[in-house]
């Protein structure tokens, strides 16, 4: 029962990236390119330990973007709205922690709580006009983002909290201190971050949260039936509050990885559009703690990959096309798996309520 | 063959007629699955033009039997002829190809979408192979209306119509793809007893057309009322064919479970002078202004079961709502045993041991989407058992669930099973068990039996009039009035928000209260 349980929810991302990979092979033939050698070219550059590890750094923040989107979907909320959390977040952790010296326990800790404070914070205020309001989460996020990215700029201004390097086009907040920097292991020619330890944490965190507490349960009860919930007591609309504002808190943590273990102030090179990339993860894990894990080191393997495909005159876009197709698929993969599942759940129920109906002759 | 004398000769000649006028016939069909005999030689004859009854408790293979009829399954073994020929049926396309159409128990119409719209929807008729011929289209669903006497507007919008205009629309739908039978799997159990009236209305002029229908349902009133011919089944195999005049309620209960029926009968301990319910001027206006409570007065002893009767929308949902805390009331107050709601929350309610049986179970009582045990936990996840702190204590949830399924006879492979795949008898019957087992001190029952089989029911009675003599109080809102009577100490009738009566069981004939519900003796 076990291992069959396990067998279906491998079986449908199996099946989507086995979709998707004839799919672009499709393409690449139309170019008149191999793919089998392209796809061994993809997995020999992607597995080579340096890029496993650049890799592994990437899908830790994947991997919070990811979880933060799963809270929300638990909640039948689309927290669209990752990409400003995160990055408002990142920014205000990169100015606080750029602006003090503490002991480095004090100072770590004060840059994370800032980071998710104003994750928090900044996904509230969703949060607020979903409950409050009755507007829709996605529309207010999206919004909320182009917010914080102007408001990111005006204050990256070097009259402001910003600075402009010599020569370089790039405005950054000021270094964090040493204190305020988390230690990297130099492995394979590259630096593992530590900062790793904490998605650790925040992926057992969550699956202990959901599946084990009351609060997870209530959390769960009101995503699956708002009317349910609220006739078993639960407070519907605060559970919907504080599921936006948790979804807020973690992805106010993705950024900090790169902060606090390679560039240790923030700057116009942090990357943009976490929010899709967190909620398609969430989507291919089935919002899974491991199963999200997968798919955002998969998710950073193909973008790691893609560098080595220009080189070998193959246009990288096929990666993106990958990505796009998986994620079709697995949506169409996953709607099929759980109608046979039903179907096999309703006729186990048939057949015990016939033998049972003979059995009370 | 030749027939031997002129008496069998005529016997012959008439039995061959009787083929004739079989629509459908259904002969020694069996429907294993594995390990499962779900149909054993079932006989079914349909006449032409009739209205043909197929009644049977949840699992009796109604449901097999009815997909065997549609082409979603196929038998085993066994035959069926459609108008005296031989016929396999792979796909529901090769049934409607044989004219056999089914009209599902839930609607599958498009909300957004005009009655036009999703009549064709499927098999639009095209012109030059891609436009919509919309004009020859609607003159073909105005023909059908007319002729059968169904009552639509092709241009109305979907969700604009009630419960009863969109069954016309599923029965318009399978005619317009040239059904002569239609299957209509439990029609009645989502109809309030008006569009129930209409519904036969139509059926009989569907009849009178020279169309056939088969009608599932456990509604035996019903069955009476509108069928020409009845077969019960049991257990997988047709036990009986009757016509109404042969046979009445209790028999054909009595058939459909092969045991003599429970009744609903009363324990007749006095209640006791404790209230554990007491509402008090209560008022309830919505937010554009229109009061759909007014001033109710309402009070439940412990070990009291208060019948509350009156024809659906005058305001039971909301006193319910109400009750349980979903509401807040405009003026007055509802007071649960020292329990000021007033100021308290659902779940403060809930905690101080209140049982609610809603009666939309599938949207209020439970998580169509979880297990068996997690719907355990559903109601309850405040206080032990269920809880261990702020961890959900899934040991506990896991062992009562199978005391529930046990007690209450739920029929479930196991307790991991999904709510949504249980029949909605079943369903009921895990609600009932749940509610009852924190010993709750108030029960408010919301229709709990309603598209229940007659087994669940009398399961659900028993309890529930096992609550009231261990000391609970019991609000039953119900529309059956058989249940009213048997079970209630004394029978609060709502009429537009407000209580127009208190009557006892004992001294109030049904037309009195059926009087009293129409607001006519105010």
């Amino acid at each position: 029962m076990k291992n069959h349980k396990l067998f279906w929810a491998v079986i449908a991302p199996v099946a989507a990236i086995f979709s998707s990979l004839l799919f672009v092979s499709f393409i690449l033939l139309l170019k008149g390119v191999n793919p089998l050698s392209t796809f061994q070219i993809l997995v020999s550059y992607g597995f080579e330990p340096r890029n496993i590890i650049s890799e592994l750094n990437q899908t830790v923040a994947y991997y919070l973007a990811g979880v933060a989107a799963a809270i929300g979907f638990k909640m039948m909320l689309f927290n669209i709205g990752i990409d400003g959390q995160y990055r408002l977040a990142v920014f205000m952790a990169a100015v606080v922690g750029g602006s003090v010296k503490l002991t480095p326990i004090l100072h770590i800790g004060l840059i994370m709580i800032t980071a998710i404070v104003v994750g928090a914070l900044w996904s509230a205020i969703s949060g607020y006009l979903k409950v409050r309001r009755g507007v829709s989460e996605v529309i207010s996020n999206i919004m909320l983002n182009a917010i914080a990215g102007g408001l990111i700029s005006y204050l990256l201004s070097p009259q402001r909290w910003g600075s402009q390097a010599a020569g370089s086009q790039n405005l950054n907040t000021p270094n964090i201190a040493a204190s305020g920097q988390l230690p990297v292991l130099h492995i394979f020619s590259n630096t593992l971050y530590s900062f790793g330890i904490v998605a650790v944490i925040v992926g057992i965190g969550y699956w202990i949260l959901l599946n084990k507490s009351v609060f997870g349960f209530n959390l769960r009860a009101t995503g699956m039936s708002f009317r349910a919930a609220r006739a078993s007591g639960v407070n519907a609309p605060k559970m919907i509050f504080v599921t936006t504002v948790l979804s807020g808190a973690v992805a106010g943590l993705t950024g900090l990885g790169t902060l606090f273990c390679d560039t240790h102030n923030y700057s116009l090179a942090f990357p943009s559009g976490y929010a899709l990339t967190g909620l398609a993860l969430a989507l291919l894990g089935r919002n899974h703690p491991v199963g999200i894990a997968f798919a955002a080191f998969f998710w950073s393997f193909l973008e790691r990959s893609a560098g080595i495909l220009d080189l070998n005159g193959v246009p990288n876009e096929i990666i993106m096309m990958m990505q796009g197709t998986i994620v079709i698929c697995t949506v169409v993969a996953y709607e099929i798996v759980k109608m046979i599942n039903k179907r096999q759940q309703q006729e186990q129920v048939g057949r015990a309520e016939v033998v049972e109906a003979g059995e009370r002759k | 063959m030749r027939p031997q004398s002129l008496e069998s000769q005529k016997v012959y000649l008439k039995r061959k007629a009787e083929c004739l006028s079989w629509v459908i016939e259904v002969k020694d069909v069996v429907k294993k699955y594995p390990g499962v005999v779900a149909n054993n030689n079932v006989n079914l004859q349909v006449e032409k033009g009739k209205i043909h009854a197929i009644i049977g408790e949840n699992g009796a293979g109604k449901s097999t039997l009815m997909k065997i009829l549609y082409g979603m399954v196929k038998p085993d073994s066994g035959e069926i002829s459609v108008d005296g020929a031989p016929v396999v049926m792979k796909t529901p396309n090769d049934a409607i190809e044989r004219g056999i159409g089914m009209v599902h128990q839930h609607f599958m119409l498009a909300d957004n979408a005009s009655v036009l719209e999703n009549v064709i929807l499927g098999s639009e008729p095209t012109k030059y192979g891609a436009l919509i011929e919309y004009g020859q289209a609607r003159q073909k669903l105005t023909e059908i209306a007319q002729h059968y006497g169904l009552e639509l507007d092709p241009d109305q919008q979907v969700s604009e119509l009630g419960v009863g205009g969109r069954q016309r629309v599923e029965i318009a739908k399978v005619l317009f793809r040239g059904a002569k039978v239609l299957i209509l799997d439990e029609p009645t159990a989502v109809l309030v007893p008006q569009e129930v009236d209409e519904l036969f209305t139509n059926l009989k002029d569907l009849t009178r057309n020279g169309l056939t229908i088969i009608f599932i349902s456990h509604k035996l009133d019903e069955v009476l009322e509108i069928a020409d011919n009845i077969t019960v089944m049991r257990q997988g195999t047709s036990v009986a064919n009757l016509k109404p005049a042969q046979t009445d309620k209790k028999n054909l209960a009595e058939l459909m479970v092969g045991r003599a029926l429970p009744k609903p009968r009363h324990a007749g301990t006095p209640p006791q002078e404790k209230f554990v319910l007491n509402v008090k001027d209560a008022s309830y206006a919505r937010r554009d202004g229109r009061e759909l409570l007014h001033e109710i007065n309402l009070s439940i002893h412990a070990g009291e079961i208060v019948g509350l009767a009156g024809v659906e929308g005058n305001g039971q949902e909301e006193l319910i709502e109400m009750i349980m805390g979903l509401i807040k009331p405009a003026s007055g107050k509802v007071e649960i045993v020292d329990l000021d709601t007033a100021t308290s929350q659902t779940r403060a309610i809930r905690d101080a041991g209140v049982g609610y049986i809603p009666q939309d179970r599938q949207r209020d009582g439970l998580l169509m989407g979880a297990p068996l045990w997690e719907n355990r936990i559903l109601g309850h996840q405040a206080t032990p058992p269920m809880i261990n702190g702020i961890w959900i204590n899934k040991t506990a949830a896991i062992t009562d669930s199978e005391r529930v399924v046990r007690e209450f006879d739920v029929r479930t492979p196991s307790i991991n099973v999904m709510a949504s795949a249980l029949s909605g008898g079943n369903q009921q019957k895990f609600i009932v068990g749940r509610e009852m087992s924190s010993n709750p001190k108030l029960i408010i029952a919301a229709q709990p039996t309603r598209g229940v089989d007659v087994g669940a029911q009398a399961i659900i009675w028993d309890k529930l009039m096992e609550a009231r003599t261990s000391g609970a109080g019991v609000l039953l809102v119900s529309a059956d009035l058989d249940e009213l009577f048997a079970l209630s100490d004394r029978i609060a009738v709502i009429f537009s928000g407000r209580i127009v009566a208190v009557l006892d069981p004992n001294a109030t004939s049904p037309e009195e209260l059926g009087l009293a519900m129409t607001g006519a003796n105010k």
